[in-house]
């Protein structure tokens, strides 16, 4: 159970004030130029010591994703972006670092940027976040304002710029290579890779591309020190996240715990347990509708980290846990998620522009049961034949939740269609 | 050279290379859809999967993946058939099973695979996806239910024809390929997404559910309707011809064609000379070979030999036009003209007249200077290879002429003549970016060599190219582009000698002999010169002629053409000539017999051994010997003499230049479809 002194976002709820005056008194921008004074590569270093995993999805170690930057700027300048698109279903902790504590993401910004030899920093902020975006904005505003970025950052030498950009609310657009696109003004459609963005990402420029709460956490664990950061949580996955605990519990609620914690406790403390009891929950999606959900069975004991649920054939993802009781129909649910990824299928490569319209179709049947038992297996032949098969990771989040349902509920499916089956065999009419 | 293992076959590739042609090198074939050698790498159709060692445990898409030294690639292991299958399932549950109405069945890059990697039923049970056809103009047929998104047109579009038009809307399943708005596409080379759709979305519109690949005889030809020399091949069945293609030649026109040389074909069946005809009490009346020739003979008769002479026309073949001159030679004519268009030409010396640098070089110039010619229209391969030359980046481009969108960047420097001085005396900063340049080149259009200071423009040109380092002994940057695909051969072979055409229209002659020339005004032509029109379609000589002999279009005779690079090539007989139509050089063996006066050569062979004798540059069928200049003296006329005249345009109309595109259904659509609205009123 994480103490509240070990809490890096201390304005989650928006409690306090959000503007600079505010920040400032939660230790935000204090002496922002002493960090950057410790010079590139000790700042590097200390984020990998910290043990810092990315927090979009993938879990890739952050100190060593800003090693992969070339040490020396040529002729080409760097980049830093930084993927707001938080569009995954279930998912709304970027958020509300984006409305509350905006200063924690400007400062992160400024000192990544400078430890990745970026003058720049884009923001790409989802379509839909108006007003997160708007808040952003003003928190910006207010930083160029009080010297804190633009020429000679915070006093630390360090000329920085950063902006703003709002998508147009496509999902695929928070794949990093579609929302270098994307913000290149081009058609969200991710990249072939390689050449990965570290060599040729925006404007074909070495380009490192970050999740909101990777960037906002660097200032924190840079005050407080690798070793404070890397002794909370569980060895390799350390540290503080943001979980976003949505569906059936009493209380559903953003907040912040170590990495590690069971996800029983997550749920009974934090969320006022699971809605008529523990007893009653079905499954959990535990890190957005990407990853294959787990039942009750497995929940009892998971902890919620990268390895531990990996371990389990599912993932931590953006750690947004979607709980279902029993009152929920898993196919049905299921079936919506394939409608969701059939609608955001940026349509440039075959398995998924395909498959994705083809497990939809079989789900919709799935769910009312109006389907031969043989079609379980075909689907989920469907869902393999997609997976690892495309430019993107999008394949892959159409296929796993699918995967985890004909997993963990085929009896169920089975149940369904023998009894569509039962109730449209009328007795032989006469005459026939 | 990095060395990979394909399948335990070692083989080296180029460094920068990728997967799939490491695999290709191995002799694995790989299927694929999306990609192709000449376009950009989209990696979005995932049928190249192959499996790679030490990399993750997934395929990957092979035409994406660079390789490295050591590299172990497999292409036949479970993972990468199952891989394939799936793809291949995918592709096929949306595409419409019409084969038997499909175009492209027969020569369908997905037929073909699907055999080797398609299931035997589909396990797709629900309803397919549907596609509304966008109308693409007169060429171009779309059933766009077909399309399987692999972009190739989209990536041709921009980056070959230089002409963004095709695009993908909407995303997922309803993505949708075509222009974004409505409309005919633009591109003088958009019958190529024909040949590039892998699948029958993009099918050709005047041969829709014309004829099956397994029908059709193929013959290998040389396009005639420009200079280009462009390689195609003839598809033909019976005694129609129904469709031409290119032939891929790296050096000529790599595997594109303009659209005229690809869709003018329906102009040979029409208006065509079927059999001869003589004029009689102003009309013309048909008449048999006999009659025609001795209509002639007898209007020889007494007629000196100096008051005849000939033109030959743009498509004429050069067995043809030295049969012609051998006539004339025996007639005690000198009188031989090709230049219709009156442009100066300077036939003393091969490299005052051709493409020297030649097409395939224009990817090693460093720099551009285009005078009064709009290749885009002229010559649309050539223009082609100029826009490649220029994505590959550092290549400035001058344009001096018509101002004109050429698909790429230009740097508008004048429009006369009169604006080479500036270059000439080096003034103008243009001259210093030529003068910097390594491999610098200038591209004579005959918009500037047709005006009456033509000769003065050619010398200054030349004068230019020998200034600011054009010609150098490795290296020669002085190039002539013609339209004519006969020009070449008729100027190698002296067809340019005694009175001029203007000369001979204006009473010169009392006899001229038109040998397929058309592209003059022919009313113009004074009242009394009798007129012998020799040719294939009833056009503008035909109209003016005395007498006229059916000849054969050059999809129906054994030809030598030599391309404004002076590249020698040769076209074979595909069908015959119509009715009473006759081979050309075979209809002036026969003339030539009549008047007692037998040309030396029974068989085409011969004939062509006479052209060497001619000159020797008819012996280098095919290859295109790489040369410098080693005599600057340029060609004769006063390099300060220039007008302020502007340049005009040699193309009004890049769909009709020529008799056969004149005659041909398509390319009136075309020219409805794109021609300024005040020409086609003005015709």
């Amino acid at each position: 159970m994480l103490s509240d002194q070990d809490r890096i976002f201390t304005n989650l709820y928006g409690l306090h004030d959000a503007g600079l005056t505010g920040a400032r008194s939660r230790g935000d921008w204090d002496n922002t130029a002493a960090l950057i004074a410790k010079g590139r590569e000790a700042i590097i270093e200390e984020i990998k010591t910290s043990g810092l995993r990315g927090r979009g999805g993938a879990g890739f170690p952050t100190g060593l994703k800003w090693s992969f930057m070339p040490k020396e700027i040529g002729e080409r300048p760097h980049y830093l972006v930084v993927n707001a698109d938080e569009s995954e279903p279930g998912s709304c902790k970027d958020r509300d670092i984006l409305r509350h504590d905006p200063h924690k993401l400007i400062e992160g910004c400024l000192v990544a940027s400078f430890a990745m030899g970026a003058h720049a920093c884009y923001v790409y902020v989802r379509g839909e976040y108006y007003n997160e975006a708007a808040a952003l904005q003003r928190a910006v505003d207010e930083a160029y304002a009080a010297g804190l970025i633009g020429k000679n950052a915070s006093g630390s030498g360090w000329d920085f710029d950063l902006y703003v950009h709002r998508g147009a609310g496509a999902y695929i657009c928070g794949e990093e290579t579609a929302l270098i696109e994307s913000l290149e003004g081009k058609k969200g459609m991710p990249r072939l890779k390689p050449p990965f963005p570290a060599a040729m990402g925006l404007y074909g420029c070495p380009t490192t591309v970050n999740n909101v709460e990777s960037i906002a956490v660097t200032p924190t664990i840079l005050r407080r020190g690798a070793a404070w950061f890397s002794a909370l949580g569980r060895p390799k996955n350390a540290g503080t996240k943001l979980f976003s605990i949505s569906g059936h519990v009493n209380k559903p609620c953003n907040v912040e715990e170590e990495l590690g914690i069971p996800l029983r406790e997550l749920i009974d403390h934090y969320c006022g347990g699971v809605r008529g009891g523990w007893d009653n929950l079905l499954a959990v999606i535990p890190g957005g509708s990407s990853v294959p959900m787990i039942p009750k069975s497995v929940c009892d004991t998971i902890l919620m980290d990268f390895d531990s649920l990996r371990d389990v054939k599912s993932g931590l993802g953006t750690a947004a846990v979607i709980v279902m009781d029993k009152s929920t129909d898993p196919i049905k649910a299921i079936a919506r998620l394939a409608q969701f990824y059939k609608h955001e299928s940026c349509g440039q490569c075959t398995p998924c522009r395909e498959g994705t319209g083809w497990m939809k179709r079989v789900m919709d049947r799935m769910v009312t049961g109006r389907a031969e038992i043989a079609e379980i297996d075909v689907l989920e032949q469907v869902t393999r034949q997609i997976e690892g098969h495309t430019i993107c990771a999008l394949g892959d989040a159409a296929a796993w939740p699918i995967q985890g349902l004909i997993k963990n509920f085929r009896p169920l499916m089975e149940e369904r269609i023998l009894a569509y089956k039962a109730s449209k065999s009328t007795p032989k009419m006469a005459a026939e | 050279m990095p060395k990979v293992t394909v399948d335990g076959i070692e083989v080296e590739v180029p460094a920068g290379s990728n997967v799939l042609q490491a695999c290709e090198a191995a002799g694995k074939e790989i299927p694929r859809f999306c990609y192709h050698e000449r376009l950009s790498v989209a990696g979005n159709c995932r049928m190249c999967l192959v499996e790679i060692e030490k990399a993750p445990p997934k395929p990957f898409a092979s035409c994406a993946y660079p390789v490295n030294d050591g590299m172990v690639v497999h292409t036949d292991t479970p993972m990468v058939k199952a891989a394939r299958r799936g793809v291949m399932e995918f592709l096929l549950i949306n595409h419409p099973l019409d084969c038997p109405i499909c175009d492209q069945g027969g020569e369908c890059d997905l037929q073909d695979q699907a055999v080797g990697y398609g299931g035997d039923h589909s396990r797709y049970h629900e309803a397919k996806r549907a596609v509304v056809n966008p109308d693409l103009g007169p060429l171009v047929k779309t059933i766009m239910t077909r399309c399987i998104h692999c972009t190739r047109c989209i990536r041709f579009s921009t980056e070959i024809a230089g002409v963004p038009e095709m695009g993908a809307t909407a995303r997922g399943e309803s993505m949708a390929v075509g222009t974004y708005i409505e409309k005919a596409l633009s591109s003088e080379l958009s019958g190529n997404l024909i040949d590039i759709c892998p699948v029958g979305a993009l099918t050709s519109k005047p041969y829709a559910f014309v004829a099956r690949p397994w029908e059709l005889k193929k013959t290998d030809s040389i396009d005639v309707l420009d200079a280009v020399g462009a390689n195609i091949r003839v598809d033909t069945r019976g005694a129609e011809v129904l469709r031409i293609l290119p032939r891929l030649n790296e050096d000529v026109n790599e595997e594109w064609l303009g659209d005229k040389s690809r869709f003018a074909l329906d102009g040979l069946k029409r208006r065509r000379l079927d059999t001869p005809w003589v004029r009689q009490n102003g009309k013309l009346v048909r008449t048999s070979w006999p009659e025609a020739f001795a209509a002639i003979e007898a209007k020889l008769a007494g007629v000196a030999g100096d008051r005849v002479g000939a033109v030959a026309g743009d498509l004429c073949d050069a067995e043809s036009m030295l049969a012609l001159k051998d006539v004339m030679a025996s007639l005690g004519s000198h009188n031989l003209d090709c230049r219709q268009d009156g442009a100066s030409l300077d036939a003393s010396r091969r490299d005052f007249y051709c493409f020297n640098t030649s097409i395939a070089a224009i990817e090693e110039a460093d720099a551009l200077l285009i005078v009064g010619s709009n290749p885009r229209h002229e010559a649309p391969l050539i223009n082609a290879r100029i826009r490649k030359r220029v994505l590959a980046g550092k290549f400035p481009v001058g344009l001096i002429g018509a101002e004109a969108d050429l698909t790429y960047k230009v740097a508008h420097l004048g429009t006369s003549a009169a604006d080479l001085a500036g270059l000439l005396e080096g003034t103008h900063e243009f001259a210093a970016t030529l003068h910097n340049a390594k491999r610098p080149m200038i591209i004579v259009g005959l918009g500037a060599l047709r005006g009456d200071d033509g000769a003065a423009v050619l010398a200054a040109c030349w004068k230019l190219a020998s200034a600011t380092g054009m010609l150098t002994s490795e290296w020669h940057g002085f190039n002539v582009l013609h339209t004519a695909a006969a020009r070449v051969g008729a100027l190698d072979l002296g067809f340019a000698t005694g009175k001029k055409l203007a000369q001979m229209m204006n009473g010169g002659v009392e006899v001229l002999w038109l040998l397929g020339a058309d592209e003059f005004d022919t009313s113009k032509i004074s009242s009394n010169t009798f007129v012998i029109y020799q040719g294939h379609h009833g056009d503008r000589g035909a109209a003016r002629a005395d007498v006229i002999l059916p000849g054969s279009a050059y999809t129906e005779k054994n030809g030598t053409y030599v391309s404004t690079e002076g590249r020698v090539q040769r076209g074979e007989l595909a069908v015959f000539p119509p009715g009473e139509a006759k081979e050309d050089w075979k209809i002036l063996r026969a003339f030539s017999a009549m008047i007692q006066k037998p040309l030396p050569y029974d068989t085409i062979e011969a004939l062509r051994v006479r052209l060497e004798q001619v000159n020797p540059i008819f012996a280098t069928l095919d290859v295109l010997p790489r040369f410098g200049c080693g005599d600057l003296t340029g060609p004769a006329g006063d390099a300060t003499a220039l007008s302020s005249t502007p340049f005009l345009p040699v193309v009004a109309n890049y769909y009709m230049t020529d008799p056969i595109s004149r005659a041909s259904a398509t390319m009136a659509a075309c020219t409805e479809a794109h021609a300024p609205a005040h020409a086609v009123a003005a015709e």
